[in-house]
């Protein structure tokens, strides 16, 4: 971690000045992002798998979700980038109200992309479309269906875990930004940045494989 | 190779602190590499022990030690704790950590806490596998096959899986901290073509290790969302399919034979060029041959599925590809035999550690290659063949080049030198113990005999009985480092910084290094292993 007061006066060991620690802090985001996509990978193969065998069976299943919903919720997480992007900004230019407030953007759109999400499950939840905890008609004898809904719930709650994950990061850049000394040379935000914009590409993915699938 | 300035003596970094609290909260790379070095030999302990267990049964025909199941439980921890808690961390979590930032000229690792964080990970991972262990076992090997795994196992499948997902996290900060440390820490004039082989080594495992961890990480989950939930992933009843979690695990599992073997490949580099005080030849062939390495271990994962169902065309295209990887280790072996030609050879403990290294890696190879053959993989898959193939190139292999590489390091981490004579009997013992543990099974497979079963036709039992009596010269093998190494922190001769007379970084260093490794960052101005005519007098 940067020694967010010290930022751009000095690097902490064993780096020999801030550009080379900020070089590293940025090589290993990009590293780290590429472990998510092949943990997401795994899903999303999982998901072609079973597609594969019965397309019929994933259209009947993807006609179950309420799309509009999952419509607006994509909405909601692209504008959370924006946002993102906007506090990445301000904080370059050295505007640190600003990117506090566009921070504070971006983890309140996170937060009610994962209640709109949490509504949607209880919508599943109710209308008996949870394999095994809350199966109802529309899943029994329809084994294929069912397991559209398996891969569903976990594609989505793996995804909600990595959201929620990301407002907690985003808390995090937001107490140290409010505290350095220098926002316009103080990196961190833009890495944050960077896991935030994959959290909303997993999930743009996502949305037309599972919701849009006819 | 210009060396530091001249260093004034500062503490070592095992003087720097001697209470408990500085060795758990250290993020010094070198006592990290300790902490690793301690845990590994405790867990390689524990799947020693198993393995003992395993082959005293299978000293007679009928299965009369333990009861098939806690034969299928002992074969499983075998498995588990000897892949994911000695083999994968084995090299580069001691060895790797301790010299990466030695060889590039700086004083740690990219994120010095990360490491740290990522041993206590290891830690939690191996406890909650110890606690799965001891709670009575699982049963399925190593290998987690579905639908038994997830649906007709009565054992502790879940525990045992959340204790390797957690541990696979302590692989990937590993590899995520060396690929960045190789980007970003190096000195200056250390260019990529200047690296020491090992290194090469070590960044084409960091990218296995961070690519092809997360999808065992995702397997586990589903294996585990599955047995609580009962959900059907692979269940075929509710319109699963087991072979969507054989292709999961192998994606991964394939890899990680590569992430085991390939830092052992950059140890034998090392030590073949210091014990014939030559440059390896092909230098560039064989730092590419990694990464070649690297990359094709990803394309060849349903060579373990063969007779599981798949297309014919799909065994083809693995069975072609299975040929294909096998191509850069072969460059590799060629490489050091060439480097050996005209060396001035000296057979010190590394160097026989090394030789076994190239013989045994070489023969189990081979016999890789034999079971990519389709036909003759119909033959004997699932056979005593197939063990013997893995645990040639794993023990053969992999356990030989740890131990010579911890020898050869071991003067620069501890400062002490090792009984020679001991180092070289205790590696002989290795080597033929081995031989007479695995050639055998070699035999057993292509006549039949079926792995993970403890009752088996008599005729079998001489074979059998001779790789019993090899496990117990190859546990001597292992006894004697372990006894000889120890006494040496205590009353060994002390050892200079460069006992070996070796070229690189590390070894321009005091032995044991300070805490911050060089007094000044070096400037490198020449190549790697820039031995002379004068080295070889």
């Amino acid at each position: 971690m940067p020694i967010a007061s010290e930022a751009g006066a000095s690097a902490r060991v064993p780096f020999a000045d801030p550009a080379q620690q900020h070089e590293a802090a940025s090589a290993a985001m990009w590293v780290f992002l590429s472990t998510e996509v092949m943990l997401f990978g795994g899903v999303f193969a999982a998901y072609l798998w079973y597609r594969h065998a019965d397309p019929a069976a994933f259209a009947r299943g993807s006609a179950l979700l309420d799309a509009p919903l999952g419509t607006v919720n994509t909405a909601v997480l692209l504008t959370s980038s924006l946002a993102m992007a906007l506090a990445v900004r301000a904080a370059a230019l050295g505007r640190r109200r600003p990117a506090l407030g566009w921070l504070a953007g971006t983890a309140v759109l996170g937060l009610a992309f994962l209640a709109i999400k949490l509504l949607s499950w209880r919508h599943e939840w109710t209308r008996g479309l949870v394999p095994a905890l809350h199966a109802g008609a529309a899943l029994a004898a329809q084994p294929r269906v069912e397991l559209f809904f398996v891969v569903y719930f976990i594609a989505t709650g793996l995804h909600a875990l990595h959201v929620l994950a990301g407002v907690g990061a985003l808390a995090v850049t937001g107490a140290a930004l409010a505290r350095v000394r220098d926002p316009g040379r103080w990196n961190p935000i833009e890495l944050t940045g960077l896991y935030w914009h994959f959290v909303d590409i997993v999930w743009v993915f996502l949305f037309p494989i599972l919701y849009l699938v006819r | 190779m210009t060396t530091a300035a001249l260093e004034r003596p500062q503490p070592s970094y095992l003087a720097a602190g001697d209470t408990l609290r500085s060795w758990l909260l250290t993020t010094d790379h070198k006592r990290i590499a300790w902490l690793y070095l301690v845990t590994i030999t405790l867990f390689f302990a524990i799947g020693g022990a198993a393995a003992t267990l395993i082959r005293l049964e299978l000293l007679t025909p009928q299965g009369d030690l333990v009861s098939d199941e806690t034969y299928n439980k002992l074969f499983t921890l075998h498995g588990v704790i000897m892949v994911w808690f000695f083999l994968i961390p084995s090299v580069p979590a001691v060895l790797g950590n301790f010299l990466v930032p030695l060889m590039i000229g700086a004083r740690d690792l990219a994120f010095p806490r990360l490491n740290l964080l990522s041993w206590y990970i290891f830690i939690l991972g191996g406890a909650f596998t110890l606690w799965a262990m001891v709670s009575g076992g699982v049963d399925t090997g190593w290998t987690f096959y579905t639908p038994f795994s997830t649906m007709f196992s009565n054992t502790h499948v879940v525990l045992t899986a959340v204790g390797v997902f957690v541990t696979g996290f302590s692989s990937i900060l590993t590899g995520l901290n060396f690929i960045v440390t190789l980007h970003t820490l190096r000195a200056p004039g250390m260019t990529w073509m200047r690296l020491p082989l090992f290194l090469w080594s070590l960044y084409a495992t960091s990218l296995v290790m961070v690519l092809a961890t997360p999808v065992l990480a995702i397997t586990l989950v589903l294996i585990a969302v599955e047995r609580i939930a009962r959900v059907g992933i692979f269940d075929p009843a509710l319109g699963g399919d087991p072979l969507l979690f054989q292709h999961l695990f192998w994606f991964y599992s394939h890899p990680a034979v590569y992430i085991m073997i390939l830092p052992g490949m950059g140890v034998t580099s090392e030590i073949v060029a210091a014990f014939s005080r030559r440059r390896v030849f092909g230098y560039g062939f064989v730092a590419v041959a990694s990464l070649a390495i690297a990359l094709l271990g990803f394309l060849v994962w349903g060579h373990h599925m063969f007779v599981a169902g798949e297309s014919f065309y799909a065994n083809l295209v693995f069975s072609f590809l299975s040929f294909m990887v096998a191509i850069p280790s072969a460059v590799k072996v060629f490489n050091w035999t060439a480097t050996l030609y005209k060396g001035s050879i000296a057979l010190d403990t590394p160097m026989l550690y090394a030789l076994a290294f190239i013989a045994l890696f070489t023969i189990g190879g081979l016999t890789g290659l034999y079971l990519a053959s389709l036909p003759v993989d119909v033959h004997v898959t699932d056979t005593y063949f197939v063990v013997a193939h893995f645990h040639t190139i794993m023990v053969g292999g992999m356990v030989t080049a740890y131990l010579g590489g911890l020898h050869y390091w071991w003067p620069k981490m501890t400062g002490r030198r090792y009984p020679e004579t001991w180092g070289r009997v205790a590696a002989v013992t290795l080597f033929l113990g081995f031989a007479l543990t695995f050639f055998p099974q070699f035999a057993l497979g292509y006549l039949g005999m079926p792995r993970r079963y403890h009752v088996y036709p008599p005729e079998f039992q001489v074979l059998n009985v001779l790789s019993s009596a090899g496990a117990s010269i190859l546990a001597i093998g292992y006894a004697l480092p372990l006894v000889y190494l120890i006494a040496s922190l205590r009353g060994g001769p002390t050892a200079g910084p460069n006992p070996w007379g070796a070229r690189g970084l590390e070894w321009t260093v005091p032995s044991p290094p300070p805490p911050g490794n060089f007094a000044t960052i070096p400037r490198v101005t020449e190549e790697a292993y820039a031995y002379t005519d004068a080295d070889r007098e």
